[in-house]
């Protein structure tokens, strides 16, 4: 960190302006002028912790494809496929069961088997053929999304969610002053709070795996050099299979939390392998804290983005990628 | 050998012609991808019912039907209809479903001026107000049309002086905003804001918290996968103003969708071309013709608006055909000319066309209610006959007021 100051002392101070500005921002009450320029600070503070618990949903979908690009070297462009699948699973299991949280455990136990079978079946036949992985996974996506079609139709569906999260709370932020002095805090819906923190605590427990645990250990020494690893008499094989498990469990768990709150339906496969594609590529390809960085800002360019230039949001996310690509086209925390 | 190849050749071809001549081939397009997945399904349905209730046969010939998907983007109606043309050889085209898709169709049919085309749904108003084809007529109302009666109904009866709007950003909800704005704000109520949302919209949360405290209610002009997204969300964030609804919003497509988050929907007024429970005779025998074709799981309880329209336009296009007895000689001239003046008893009313061949109809205005057993239908309200695309005002007023866009018309009284 001191390191970091003493090389780039102008960007450490930008930065750290930027959070000052940040934190006036979201703590402070804001001056009339500043209202009448920019909106009221409801709308801003709300669009910010969308963007950040948006960025949440992303970093699910996101981290299993970053994980298995990182370590496997293969673009599994039916990731997408496997998040839509979980939806479907999830809603399945909760419509029947009524209970979310089995539907959760119930979609990453499925869609992790398919992902194994992906990696067995398909995966390893093909082994460092780059190009042939990325057009056989885009087939099998548009196989998976045609046969879902067919099973569950065209359909929204909404995964019900649990009556003690319906409705919002309050949260410790001021929005406002009334007239009279009493303060007016920002009301903000609790399902979105409690998956947000829910996928901070699954990035926690990735990072802490990767880097506290011998598995992680064994992973990463993959993500260095594969052969080497093969050769001092790791499974390598195995531990392929167990990662795009896990890759693939997330994305079904991913389907659920999206299906909670938004809704699922055909279509949605591209638009998150999209969403995740741009996210690592911002983030970095292979790199877990970068899909959480990248994750965050573009979930909060998509929302800040819908509330003050909405004409022009879609290009916003799109154009952060553009400069990422251009300034480091290795992405904002790629290791190498 | 060669001449043996050169006989097969010539005979499959004078077959392929004689085929041609007992079938009368048309191509059907729907939103069978994508954000309106749903309403395209439906639109089918109708589709399906009208020739289960009317048959395929016109005089010695028969219809074939070709069907295309798209996803409510211009090009790919376009993309689908240029398919059906160039590589099925369809005479006929039925479509397209949404709004943006319409106009781009409508454009397209001036290049095959031999061909007619038969609107589907589409509701955007330029499409037939502006530069209007010769050869495409459109038997539905536009978005405007279907929006009568629904401003006078909250300003005076509900009591609504100040809304605001969210609305999907493309023609069709244009056109529908355009029709409540010129009725609510000429008797004198505000639209303090009117947002709009991309097509395909799925995180609604911060298009929610904009949403102003100080109104009456809020009008949703969203469709598809879109409503049912900001129902769930506006039900996550606690949401609680009267809401009023577009023409596709109050719709079976959402009405009968999964989750509790429709229930939000309940007494919020609407107006569109149709009301599911209106008593007139017409509608109830199609009602009742859509249940018996589709068994319950594979349809809505009652016929959503696209059904309706899809019904409406496959019944103005074979009766026209059964007119002409099928005669399609003569780039189609004949077809062409009974369908500008045919005057079809559809479901929703009477539908004759204008000098545009634009519908003139039947408007309704609805309120949402329970059924009691958790469906919820749109109770009709007021029913309003020969709604006309100008709204009733004279040409040249109508023609002042600009075409529906994010900002037009401004709210005040024309």
């Amino acid at each position: 960190m001191s390191r970091f100051i003493e090389r780039h002392a102008i960007w450490s101070l930008i930065i750290l302006l930027g959070v000052a500005l940040a934190a006036w921002l979201i703590f402070a009450v804001w001056p009339p002028g500043l209202e009448e320029a920019i909106g009221r600070k409801k709308v801003f503070l709300s669009a910010v912790f969308n963007g950040i618990t948006l960025g949440g949903l992303y970093f699910l979908v996101a981290s299993g494809f970053t994980l298995i690009f990182g370590l496997m070297r293969n673009v599994n462009l039916a990731h997408g496929s496997l998040y839509l699948f979980g939806g479907y699973v999830g809603y399945g299991i909760s419509s029947a069961t009524g209970s979310w949280i089995l539907a959760f455990i119930a979609a990453f136990i499925v869609v992790a088997v398919i992902g194994v079978l992906l990696q067995l079946l398909v995966f390893r036949r093909m082994e460092g053929q780059d190009l042939r992985q990325t057009m056989v996974t885009i087939g099998l996506s548009i196989v998976f999304a045609d046969l879902m079609l067919w099973a569950f139709g065209g359909d929204f569906y909404q995964i019900q969610t649990p009556a003690w999260l319906i409705g919002p709370i309050q949260l410790p932020l001021m929005t406002a002053m009334k007239s009279s002095g009493e303060a007016v805090f920002l009301q903000y819906p609790l399902v979105r709070l409690v998956i947000f923190c829910g996928s901070v605590v699954i990035g926690i427990a990735m990072w802490l795996a990767l880097n506290r645990t011998r598995v992680g250990m064994i992973v990463r020494a993959g993500v260095d050099d594969r052969e080497i690893l093969a050769a001092t008499g790791v499974q390598i094989q195995l531990v392929f299979v167990l990662v795009f498990a896990l890759g693939a469990g997330l994305a079904g768990i991913a389907g659920v939390v999206g299906g909670t709150f938004q809704s699922i339906s055909p279509g949605e496969d591209t638009r998150f392998l999209l969403a995740s594609l741009v996210v690592v590529i911002v983030g970095g390809m292979g790199s877990i804290p970068g899909a959480a960085l990248g994750a965050l800002i573009i979930g909060l360019a998509e929302q800040l983005g819908s509330v003050y230039i909405p004409t022009y949001a879609i290009v916003v996310t799109f154009l952060i990628m553009v400069l990422v690509l251009a300034l480091r086209p290795q992405g904002l925390l790629a290791r190498r | 050998m060669r001449r043996v190849g050169f006989a097969v050749v010539t005979a499959l071809l004078l077959s392929s012609t004689a085929y041609a001549q007992d079938k009368i081939k048309v191509g059907v397009t729907a939103t069978l991808e994508g954000t309106y997945t749903v309403l395209g399904e439906d639109g089918m349905r109708g589709h399906v019912t009208a020739l289960n209730v009317l048959g395929k046969k016109i005089g010695d010939k028969e219809l074939e039907f070709v069907v295309a998907s798209t996803d409510a983007t211009p090009d790919s109606a376009v993309r689908a209809v240029r398919k059906l043309i160039e590589q099925d050889k369809v005479q006929i085209l039925l479509s397209p479903l949404s709004g943006d898709e319409g106009i781009a169709v409508k454009n397209f049919a001036k290049t095959h001026p031999e061909l007619t085309f038969v609107n589907a749904a589409s509701g955007a108003q330029e499409t037939t107000y502006v530069d209007p084809a010769p050869n495409f007529f459109r038997f539905n109302m536009d978005g405007a049309q279907w929006q009568v009666g629904l401003g006078k109904y909250a300003y005076e009866t509900k009591g609504y002086r100040k809304i605001a709007t969210v609305g999907e950003d493309y023609s069709f909800i244009y056109t529908q905003v355009f029709g409540l704005a010129l009725e609510f704000c000429g008797l004198g109520g505000k639209i303090s804001s009117r947002q709009w949302v991309p097509l395909g919209t799925k995180d609604f949360a911060s298009v929610i918290a904009a949403l102003p405290d100080d109104v009456d209610a809020i009008y949703l002009g969203l469709g598809g996968a879109d409503a049912v997204n900001f129902l769930n969300q506006y039900q996550q964030a606690g949401g609680k103003a009267h809401l009023m609804g577009g023409s596709i919003m109050i719709d079976q497509t959402i009405l009968s969708s999964k989750g509790n988050a429709k229930n939000a929907l309940v007494g919020t007024i609407a107006a569109s071309g149709q009301a599911d429970t209106w008593e007139d005779p017409r509608w109830q025998k199609f009602v009742k013709a859509y249940q018996d074709s589709f068994p319950p799981e594979k349809r809505f309880p009652s016929p959503s608006l696209l059904a309706t329209n899809y019904y409406g336009s496959t019944m103005a296009l074979i009766l026209a055909l059964r007119e002409v007895n099928g005669d399609l000689s003569n780039n189609q001239a004949k077809l062409k000319a009974a369908l500008a003046k045919i005057e079809i008893d559809a479901p929703n009313g009477k539908i004759k066309l204008d000098s545009n061949r634009q519908a003139i109809g039947t408007n309704f205005v609805t309120e949402v209610v329970d059924d009691g057993k958790g469906a919820l239908f749109s109770k009709v309200v007021k029913v309003i006959p020969d709604v006309n695309q100008t709204l009733g005002y004279d040409a040249a007023t109508f023609a002042k007021i600009g075409l529906p866009s994010r900002t037009v018309p401004e709210c005040k009284k024309y």
